[in-house]
């Protein structure tokens, strides 16, 4: 991958172009690669932004009665964290890596959609962009900007005019909708790219696990974000069109909204991990020297988890006041969910199994993805016993499951992923003590 | 020639051993007793169904502790075991592709410890959900709104605010609704949690079988404060809790020294948002304050109930809780030394 941007690199400096002809190529390109790129990019810088939203947050949280932000703004702060994090880092790394290497992988020229590619990666770019105006523009009940201060998951009726009237609400609904639009775009490539373009020869059974992994979790995306844009034009409807939806006060459900959110955000998850699987699947077989352990089961598990994963949602509302029956049974749909995940941590230890380890910094990631989203799968099953939940969730405990999941499982993965030969021994032994600790 | 990676090894090992410590550190944190915490731990239950879900949560944790150590013990294994050593003979190692057998051994089994896992929670979720309601019960209707508790006895007669009083033994029904956007409520000595959804009515019972003060707070995100949306549960003697509604079902106590208090009171717009019996404040929108001084805490627990806090309560509210959704009054200072004077005459 680093050759490729050497070559170009290369190229362009020794032809000696003006740098304007450089940027606006990369800006119109619709190759997959460069896309590939672009999207990791904006990744990353949203990575630092998010990053450092975090570090507020944490700076505030140093000791009780701290004042280094007010709560307005700390609440700001945790909205924009998990938004940013998920939307405009989760889903862009991986849509990159997908775009960068499944076309490479199934040994075509280009996605199916270069031109749609395109209009997807800068969808969800303007999306971010236009997240991250709400600090600049509008007016804020409490002035200095407008940046969405409704929790990640925006629930109703706190998004609703009565107890949101400034324009966060409307900043985070139009550019998540907007977003949205670009991630069903790209799902839309992968899967058609996947489907109908692999060389002749592949059949579906011989795709390499990334490529598997990337069409399940196209699949899911286009299932579960359809959902979320629905939602919001729902609470748009509500703010503007005179809707009550979600409009408790004039009889409309709190808890719909949770259901819509959730039916969405459940799967989401699932979207952000299932790549990082698909980049443990592919480097845990090569660094231990041997084939992956159990290749159809490792398929199977997958689509497993896409299907059982869009029959959890309600685990995010056990203490709502749902009934004993509906908490039964999303403990139960919540608990089996594990049960295929389990299957493929196993697959890769006995993939590890017999092996000829090389303990290289890929693989040290990896390891250390192993360990660590263990301990995440399991405090998931913790919150997935109902009675246990109603102790934990809403509290500290989900906020540790979720980034055990999401920093080890996804971080990791994608870090494990994108060595370059570049990097010098010490600054991966840096890199690698800061993490682990 | 591949190499064992020695500066990423120990990088790995040093990462570990501060994991291990910081993840004792943690632990050992969490199980200091109440004396020296006063975090309310979940791991201390004082009710029948806080019991029960701290007996699942020791199953649940015990099988998934189990989990952890084959799982990782079986990682550890194989990174020494299998490790490439640099006179390894460069040779692919037996080039194995799956085994049904292991993979049928490794569903079958998981399979086991969820139904398992399953089984032993439907039983507690039945048993605290669908509990049948007692004859003789306290009925308490909790009322959130941002950022304070509304509480109201219906069979005593009584409203109050923020702080519950409840008797032991006897079993508490609370009723559960919201008068703005959602909230939770949330004594882990007590019981699970139960949101406040507004539109939508929610139940859930507490019968507390020691006397003391349990400490929550508010669960789910309900805007600005709701970080000082805290909740403080007195949990009494029968006898003391006689008392304590014998002296709220009394009417204000109308002392004439701070007339001018109550004049002050009655003329501004306090009236608007609360009520004090025997005085023509009958507003509804922030609490109760007819027995204001049997609370220990204002403003949801936020600041400590003495004469210098309620004055800079009403004085400045931003400055204990901003964000909230009390005004600033913009009183005289003579005013605002009435009325609170006032204020504290209302025990």
């Amino acid at each position: 991958m680093s050759s490729d941007i050497m070559a170009i690199h290369t190229a362009e400096i020794t032809a000696d172009r003006p740098w304007l002809e450089t940027l606006h190529e990369w800006v119109t390109t619709v190759d997959h690669k460069r896309l590939g790129i672009l999207y990791l990019l904006y990744a990353l810088f949203f990575l630092v932004v998010a990053g450092s939203e975090a570090m507020i947050m944490r700076a505030q949280l140093m000791y009780p009665h701290n004042n280094f932000v007010s709560p307005q703004v700390f609440n700001r702060m945790f909205t924009m964290h998990g938004t940013t994090m998920v939307f405009f880092v989760g889903i862009p790394v991986l849509f990159g890596f997908a775009n960068y290497l499944v076309p490479l992988m199934i040994g075509t020229r280009d996605m199916a959609f270069p031109r749609l590619n395109a209009f997807s990666f800068w969808l969800t770019a303007f999306g971010g962009f236009l997240l991250y105006f709400s600090f600049l523009g509008g007016s804020g009940l409490y002035g200095a900007g407008n940046a969405p201060d409704v929790g990640w998951w925006a629930y109703a009726p706190l998004t609703s005019r009565a107890f949101s009237p400034g324009h966060s609400t409307d900043y985070w609904t139009i550019a998540l909708l907007v977003s949205g639009f670009g991630s069903i775009g790209t799902a839309i490539n992968i899967i058609a790219t996947i489907l109908c373009m692999r060389c002749p020869g592949m059949k579906l059974s011989r795709m390499p696990l990334l490529v598997w992994m990337n069409l399940v979790m196209s699949g899911m995306v286009l299932i579960a974000i359809t959902p979320l844009s629905a939602a919001q034009i729902m609470l748009c409807v509500d703010r503007y069109l005179g809707g009550h939806f979600f409009d408790t006060q004039a009889g409309g459900s709190a808890a719909l909204w949770m259901h819509f959110f959730w039916i969405f955000g459940h799967p989401e998850v699932y979207i952000l991990i299932i790549p990082a699987f698909a980049f443990m699947s592919e480097i845990i077989p090569v660094f231990s020297r041997k084939p992956i352990f159990g290749y159809p089961v490792m398929v199977a598990a997958t689509v497993c988890i896409g299907f059982v994963s869009m029959s959890v949602w309600a685990h995010h509302m056990f203490s709502i006041g749902m009934s004993s029956y509906t908490n039964t049974f999303f403990t139960l749909t919540t608990l089996a969910v594990g049960i295929p995940t389990g299957i493929k941590i196993f697959n890769w230890l006995g993939t590890m199994w017999g092996g000829k380890i090389i303990l290289k910094t890929p693989m040290l990631f990896c390891i250390a993805f192993l360990f660590q989203f263990l301990i995440a799968g399991l405090t998931g099953i913790m919150l997935g016993s109902a009675a246990f939940n109603w102790q934990l969730t809403g509290s500290y405990f989900v906020v540790a499951h979720f980034h055990y999941t999401l920093v080890s499982g996804l971080l990791f993965a994608v870090f494990a992923a994108e060595r370059t030969p570049r990097q010098t021994p010490f600054l991966a032994l840096l890199h690698r003590i800061s993490l682990d600790v | 020639m591949q190499k064992a990676d020695w500066p990423a090894i120990i990088s790995r090992i040093a990462g570990v051993l501060v994991l291990l410590v910081g993840v004792l550190l943690a632990a050992g944190l969490c199980v200091a007793s109440p004396h020296d915490n006063p975090v309310p731990s979940i791991f201390e239950p004082r009710s029948t169904n806080a019991e029960s879900l701290y007996h699942l949560s020791n199953f649940v944790l015990a099988i998934t502790g189990v989990i952890f150590v084959v799982v990782s013990s079986l990682l550890a294994y194989v990174m020494v075991k299998f490790r490439n050593r640099a006179t390894d003979v460069a040779r692919e190692p037996a080039q194995v592709y799956g085994s049904t057998q292991i993979e049928l051994a490794w569903t079958v089994i998981p399979i086991l410890i969820v139904l398992l896992l399953f089984l032993s929670t439907a039983r507690v979720i039945h048993a605290v959900q669908d509990a049948a309601k007692p004859a003789k019960a306290v009925a308490v209707t909790a009322i959130g709104h941002q950022f304070w508790w509304e509480y109201r006895y219906p069979e005593l007669g009584i409203v109050t605010a923020n702080e519950l009083h409840i008797p032991v033994s006897t079993p508490t029904y609370l009723k559960l609704l919201s008068a703005d956007t959602d909230h939770s409520f949330w004594i882990p000595q007590l019981a699970g949690k139960t949101d406040l959804i507004p539109n939508r009515i929610n139940e859930m019972w507490m019968d507390p079988n020691q006397v003391g003060i349990y400490l929550g707070q508010c669960a789910q995100y309900c805007g600005t404060q709701h970080a000082k949306m805290l909740l403080r549960v007195s949990v009494e003697s029968p006898e003391d809790f006689a008392a304590w509604v014998h002296a709220q079902k009394q009417p204000a106590i109308q002392d004439e020294k701070e007339a001018a208090g109550r004049r002050v009171f009655e003329s501004t717009s306090c009236v608007n948002c609360h009520a004090v019996g025997g005085t023509n404040g009958t507003g509804r929108f922030g609490p109760d304050l007819t027995h204001l001084m049997s609370r220990r805490t204002i403003a949801a627990g936020a600041a400590e109930n003495t004469s210098e806090n309620l004055r800079l309560w009403i004085q400045n509210p931003d400055a204990i809780k901003p964000g909230s959704l009390m005004p600033a009054m913009k009183l005289s200072d003579q005013e605002l030394d009435a009325l609170t004077r006032y204020l504290e005459t209302l025990r």
